[in-house]
């Protein structure tokens, strides 16, 4: 018999895993939908907000908006709308929330990108010398360490943060994006780069100096865990036949170290930095709010306290389809640099 | 003679399962140190009232915002310090610690039974129960946990009570997969299918034959998830949908006190302290279990 060639494996693989995400989409356009339809008070009351409206204006509204058809009708209304992108418009600022979602998402793309980096950059080194020094007092600090990371309640650490590098030391902001001063054309929306292309004098310090902080609270779980993970993977390679053979030909250390197992450990854990979008992305929600950062976090707040659930909705289907894509591809990386899971079935 | 009689007893009978467990727990000094924090936090919480020098609620007007002991301008009356209106930190802390053991509580219960009895019937009946069960825990998981959790508090309006319900619903997935797949395991082992054989029945298998053997990893779960529910509860009350003042709940108080963070340190730092001393216990709690009940691990 032959064997299928490895693009057509690859490529049922691929879709198999795409497969899977549609019934997964699909319930989740089910919650978004019945959000809206199960939060206190109905559609229209809270279109109108606390002034009150007559009964017959009321109904009028309901027929208008198909609000008096079946809810299975309603329901396929509403996922054509999402299929095209239509997620229904703000309360506040009459906006479509697609919209708002896409002006306030690089603001948390810059953050969330800085915090990984950051997670990745103390992490990966401190998980690599742990499981390498094993039963040291670096190892024992380190991993006490990032213990007590994995358990801090981030909001708190942030304030810590804020007592002590804006309070105390007075090097950091307490919060925003960039100084008032400055007027930056928003061109990427990222603001290192904006602040690189205005012709602004000290705009892009001052855009850097806002992003420490906020960054450095967001990372800190991230950091913890995947101190953690690349420690507990580089054990279980480190005991492998392979690094025993390569030791007993007589490598030297750093070449056992860094070519044979560090490159097999970091399978598991670019997974675990994958699987750390939906904790950034939650931690977003918290940092977002006490750096009073302009993003999608303090706006999902916002508009739970201002009752502005149509932004809810559509702000909870676009994250969970963003979590959804990023899983997918950490799978799909996964399965490119692990031919074991690629093949199995 | 009476050592040699001491030999033979304990050579004939092999330690018991608890005995077991606490040699191999014994030896994480950090599940120790975990442990006995979280019996502190226990006897705290169950005699607060006698433990803490003040009520949590009582203000004392001539005493806004005083420092702890140690720094100028403390008493040793307020011994943390007290808060904007002249409330004492410790005593609310340590009231505290009733809450936040009683939310980790219930949260955990809730999600782990229902993740019990979900895991088992997708286990049970791998047909479209089990496809229609994890493709729910696959919605739920893809909503980021604490997002989730507010969308459940909106829904159900603020609350402590609903801010448990709401960490319970988020964490439920984690219990279903692992209660499915270690019941999946069982299933396929001899015992279940001796016990099938002689005729036990649905709920038998399930509850009598299987369950037991699937315990180990969902009790780790459980203390972990105990600290996440702390925490998730927690930053709840922090974003002001969970706890709401005055209750002497360890995330609202900070909220409470977010706003003189540069002017009275002592108001931020303590009640986050005990969130994270919490927290770090029981993280390290199951980190011991998880070492102990794990057979793998054990032989090593």
């Amino acid at each position: 018999m032959r064997r299928p060639g490895l693009g057509r494996l690859m490529l049922r693989f691929v879709l198999s895993r795409i497969g899977l995400l549609v019934p997964t989409f699909l319930g989740v356009t089910v919650i978004a939908f019945s959000f809206i339809r199960l939060v206190p008070g109905d559609p229209i009351e809270l279109l109108i907000g606390e002034r009150g409206i007559d009964p017959e204006r009321h109904a009028y509204l309901l027929r208008e908006m198909g609000l008096d058809r079946p809810w299975y009708v309603q329901y396929f209304d509403f996922l054509g709308n999402v299929l095209q992108g239509d997620l229904g418009r703000s309360i506040v600022t009459k906006q479509p929330v697609f919209l708002e979602f896409l002006e306030l998402f690089p603001a948390t793309l810059e953050l969330s990108v800085f915090a990984l980096s950051f997670a990745v950059l103390i992490g990966l080194p401190i998980g690599i010398l742990a499981g390498v020094k094993r039963g040291t007092v670096f190892d024992h600090t380190s991993m006490t360490l990032s213990l007590t990371g994995f358990s801090m309640p981030i909001f708190w650490w942030a304030l810590l943060l804020i007592i002590f590098f804006s309070g105390v030391l007075k090097w950091t902001p307490v919060s925003g994006r960039i100084d008032v001063l400055f007027y930056v054309e928003p061109v990427t929306g990222l603001m290192l780069i904006d602040t690189l292309l205005s012709d602004e004098e000290g705009a892009f310090r001052s855009a850097v100096s806002h992003l420490i902080l906020p960054a450095v609270a967001l990372g800190t779980i991230p950091m913890a865990v995947i101190a953690r993970q690349t420690r507990s993977a580089m054990l279980e390679v480190l005991n492998e036949d392979y690094v025993r053979t390569a030791r007993a030909k007589g490598l030297p250390p750093a070449r056992v170290i860094g070519l044979h197992a560090l490159r097999n450990a970091l399978i598991p854990v670019v997974t675990v930095i994958g699987l750390q979008v939906g904790v950034l992305l939650a931690g977003a929600i918290l940092t977002e709010t006490i750096f009073a950062w302009p993003g999608i976090g303090k706006w999902l707040v916002d508009s739970i306290s201002r009752r502005d659930y149509p932004s809810v909705q559509g702000g909870l289907l676009l994250i969970a389809l963003l979590v959804m894509t990023v899983n997918l591809i950490v799978d799909l990386l996964y399965g490119l640099i692990n031919p074991r899971i690629r093949h199995a079935r | 003679m009476a050592s040699i009689a001491e030999t033979n007893r304990i050579s004939k009978a092999p330690p018991g399962p608890l005995r077991e467990f606490w040699h191999y727990f014994r030896e994480n000094h950090g599940a120790v140190a975990g442990l006995a924090v979280v019996l502190v936090l226990v006897f705290l919480a169950a005699f607060a009232d006698v433990v803490a020098p003040h009520s949590p609620f009582e203000q004392y007007r001539d005493a806004f915002l005083q420092p702890p002991v140690w720094q100028e301008g403390g008493s040793l009356e307020f011994f943390l310090g007290t808060d904007a209106t002249g409330r004492d930190i410790l005593s609310r802390i340590i009231h505290g610690s009733r809450l936040s053991l009683l939310i980790g509580c219930i949260a955990v219960t809730l999600s782990l039974s229902v993740g019990i009895a979900l895991g088992l019937l997708a286990a049970f009946f791998r047909t479209a129960a089990d496809a229609l069960i994890m493709r729910l825990m696959d919605v739920i998981l893809a909503v980021p946990s604490l997002l989730l959790a507010l969308v459940i508090v909106a829904i159900l309006g603020p609350g402590l009570v609903n801010a448990m319900i709401a960490v319970a619903v988020v964490y439920v997935p984690h219990y279903v997969r692992l209660a499915r797949a270690s019941a999946m395991t069982e299933l396929s082992k001899d015992y279940v299918t001796a016990s099938r054989v002689s005729g036990a029945g649905l709920f038998r298998l399930m509850l009598i034959t299987v369950l037991p053997n699937c315990m180990p990893p969902l009790i780790v779960q459980a203390t972990l998830g105990f600290s996440s529910a702390v925490l998730d509860a927690a930053a709840l009350g922090f974003l002001g949908v969970g706890a709401q003042p005055p209750t002497p709940e360890w995330g609202a108080m900070l909220a409470d006190a977010r706003e003189f963070i540069l002017r009275a340190w002592w108001v931020v730092t303590f009640p986050g302290l005990a969130i994270l001393i919490t927290v770090l216990a029981f993280n390290l709690m199951g980190d011991g279990l998880r070492d102990a009940l794990d057979p793998k691990l054990k032989r090593s």
